[in-house]
């Protein structure tokens, strides 16, 4: 506990520090340009171009060991990984314009190829002499265990680049994501916008490897936009809020890895993402699974409640669960009988459904659209105006 | 040459050439269906699945990780559902949430879990191990009347066979419902075809490919499989059997080709070891997909003349 403390506070070493922050910084970035893609539905397909890094990932690393220098600098490998997922993108771009094929079938046979000729190449490293000491495994799922401070320093840098590339591009990347038609009328060139767009997620993925690995990257553009979607509609809220929610879940997931042995990284980050996505779903106000859930009880209550009442009125005997609704409400003793306030309910919820026949005689149907639900009343249903047009109407 | 390559790569070649129809075959309707990226998905899932299969039995057989690799599938398609319904995202996205999230804690289940001897890692997970099913039994192609020796085959090879055998068969017995569903779901509608029946059973059929391929060759080879080479074949022939069939042939193609120059490619080039067999599959088989985009007769998508169904 008191070194997870430790962690969450950056006091495990200066390295350890940069990782977290490193990871938090990436988290912001991918968070808040991944809520643009997932508007845009057009998420899987950096999970082609994280996939499509590895090739590219291999080659830096034998180019970099063939030219006498040591493989693994962070930078020269996130070079290749960049060109190459540059690379599967144009692929799948080409595949998708050119040919018949559909988009997914455009990423799934991106993503599966790139990936077996970058496994190929893993073999050919793993066999020479110097390879075992290569540790490219490490990015397959991610790692922050060792690693050195200009990495570190690297991560934060790019992070921080891709980030102030979302802020600079958010007003065209919202026009585009949000209605094509409109922004091509506007003359925004969509191709080119979607292209950036695209473009800065793999960039993302590229910054991230090290951190949450090539096979869970995508996790961390679409969990903190899907989870920032439950809390607002707004499209500047749910992209700054999947940034916060990136970023935390980079921060914390990382100190978590770092507290005990075999926590790897890029699982521990995309968990801690999943984690606020699930509670998001559940606790959400409005659009969470227990608000939409007690909100369907409430109305149901509402609906039996009104069938009471005209019951009580056209003196019918309530249906069981009616009556155990009035009762619920005190317009009912228990032997059944209407109590005074009940009889006077009635009444009023008589005299609300006649204005509702006049209302749906003389209101034009769409006027009445969604309002017209069997339970509220015509009162609250209805702008004052008309309101008082049903009223003079019907006196 | 003989006695040599029946034991080493007779046994995982045929499993690698069965285990690609086998994916292949529902991938035709998977494609057509526009449901590519299932495949990307349950071969991720399984991961937790068989992890949780081995910390309740204790070991690695066939049977409990079967198992377990089908209830992850199917609990990931519960999640896809309900994340798709509350969250109002996309189904790509949907599907990108659940299986990131469930293949991460199968990675973290798999780390912390103490496996001892088990052969079970992420990269096996990944990569597969097809050079390893070797038949050590074996002396030379005789081997191949002896019933003794024929009894220590790899497990794997029988259990493709079934695998691709059930899959050819359910393809033959539900082609018109299949045919007519994936092409236009409102006409077999007014036939009376259960549109939303077919359509399970294609991802449940899709998934148990998934699931007995994953465990002899990786989920590489599963991925590309099911894409690669009814993608290729659409791009051949617009008449469905004519596609399927071309799939099969890619795809027995893409394993064979792939197997040979992953084990003998560096050798030529004057190398001494093998590349990954999976790895090399999966590459086959996107270059072959990539000449068929660049001159396949029916690649591109307005053809005079042509009804196009999609």
């Amino acid at each position: 506990m008191e070194i997870l403390l430790q962690a969450l506070t950056l006091q495990l070493g200066h390295n350890a520090t940069l990782a977290t922050l490193g990871a938090g910084m990436f988290g912001l970035a991918a968070g808040a340009s991944g809520a643009f893609l997932v508007l845009r539905k057009r998420s899987l397909v950096s999970d082609a171009m994280a996939h499509a890094t590895l090739p590219g990932l291999a080659l830096a690393f034998l180019i970099m060991a063939a030219l006498g220098g040591d493989g693994r600098g962070l930078a020269g490998l996130m070079f290749g990984s960049a060109v190459s997922a540059a690379l599967g993108l144009l692929a799948v771009d080409w595949l998708t314009r050119r040919t018949r094929l559909t988009e997914d079938a455009a990423i799934g046979a991106v993503l599966a190829s790139f990936f077996g000729f970058g496994v190929v190449l893993m073999t050919v490293i793993q066999t020479l002499p110097f390879g075992h000491q290569a540790g490219l495994e490490s990015f397959l799922i991610g790692s922050t265990a060792g690693m050195l401070r200009a990495d570190g320093l690297t991560i934060l840098v790019g992070g921080a680049g891709a980030l102030i590339l979302t802020f600079l591009l958010r007003r065209p990347m919202t026009l585009v994501a949000f209605d094509p038609e409109y922004a091509a009328a506007s003359g925004v060139k969509v191709r080119r916008i979607d292209l950036a767009m695209m473009a800065l997620a793999g960039g993302i993925m590229v910054v991230g490897l090290k951190i949450v690995g090539l096979v869970l990257a995508v996790a961390m553009l679409i969990l903190p936009a899907a989870a920032a979607r439950f809390w607002t509609d707004r499209v500047e809220r749910v992209v700054w809020g999947a940034g916060l929610i990136g970023g935390a879940s980079g921060f914390v997931g990382t100190a978590l890895s770092a507290v005990a042995p075999r926590l790897p990284t890029g699982p521990m980050v995309v968990l801690t993402a999943a984690a606020i996505f699930f509670l998001s779903m559940i606790l959400a106000p409005g659009r969470g699974a227990l608000a939409v859930w007690s909100a369907r009880r409430g109305f149901g209550r509402k609906l039996r409640l009104r069938a009471g009442l005209l019951a009580l009125a056209e003196g019918r005997a309530p249906s069981a669960e009616a009556l155990a609704a009035l009762r619920r409400a005190g317009f009912a003793s228990a032997a059944g009988e209407a109590t005074e306030a009940g009889r006077k309910a009635a009444r009023e919820a008589a005299e609300d459904e006649s204005l509702w026949a006049r209302a749906r005689e003389i209101l034009p149907p769409e006027a009445l659209t969604g309002r017209d639900d069997g339970a509220t009343p015509l009162r609250a249903a209805l702008t004052p105006d008309e309101w008082s047009l049903v009223k003079g109407a019907s006196a | 040459m003989g006695e040599e390559f029946v034991r080493f790569s007779l046994a995982p070649l045929l499993i690698g050439v069965l285990a690609a129809m086998a994916c292949a075959l529902p991938g035709n309707f998977l494609l057509l269906r526009r449901q590519a990226m299932i495949g990307d998905a349950i071969s991720h899932v399984v991961l937790p699945g068989i992890v949780v299969a081995f910390l309740l039995t204790g070991s690695v057989t066939t049977w409990p990780m079967m198992l377990g690799a089908l209830g992850a599938a199917a609990l990931s398609a519960v999640l896809i559902e309900l994340v798709r319904r509350f969250g109002r995202v996309e189904p790509g996205a949907a599907m990108g949430v659940v299986f990131t999230t469930l293949f991460a804690l199968g990675v973290l289940m798999l780390e912390r879990a103490n496996l001892g001897r088990a052969h079970l890692d992420v990269q096996h997970a990944l990569y597969g191990n097809l050079e390893s099913l070797m038949w050590l039994r074996s002396s030379g192609w005789s081997s191949l009347l002896d019933p003794q020796a024929l009894a220590r085959l790899p497990e794997e090879l029988p259990r493709m066979a079934g695998v691709a055998g059930l899959m050819g068969l359910l393809t033959l017995v539900f082609w018109r419902p299949l045919k007519i569903a994936s092409f236009d779901e409102g006409f077999a509608r007014s036939l009376g075809i259960p549109v939303r029946g077919v359509s399970f059973g294609i991802v449940l059929a899709a998934a148990a490919a998934c699931v007995a391929a994953f465990d002899a060759v990786g989920s590489i080879i599963v991925i590309a499989m099911l894409v690669c080479p009814p993608a290729t074949a659409r791009l051949m022939t617009d008449r469905l059997s004519t596609q399927v069939w071309l799939s099969l042939g890619f795809a027995a193609f893409a394993a064979t080709a792939g197997y040979v120059l992953a084990g003998y490619g560096p050798i030529w080039l004057g190398g001494e070891h093998a590349v990954s067999a999976a790895g090399m599959i999966a590459t086959v088989a996107g270059l072959t997909l990539g000449i068929a985009a660049l001159c396949g007769p029916h690649r591109r998508r307005d053809e005079a003349g042509e009804s196009q169904p999609l």
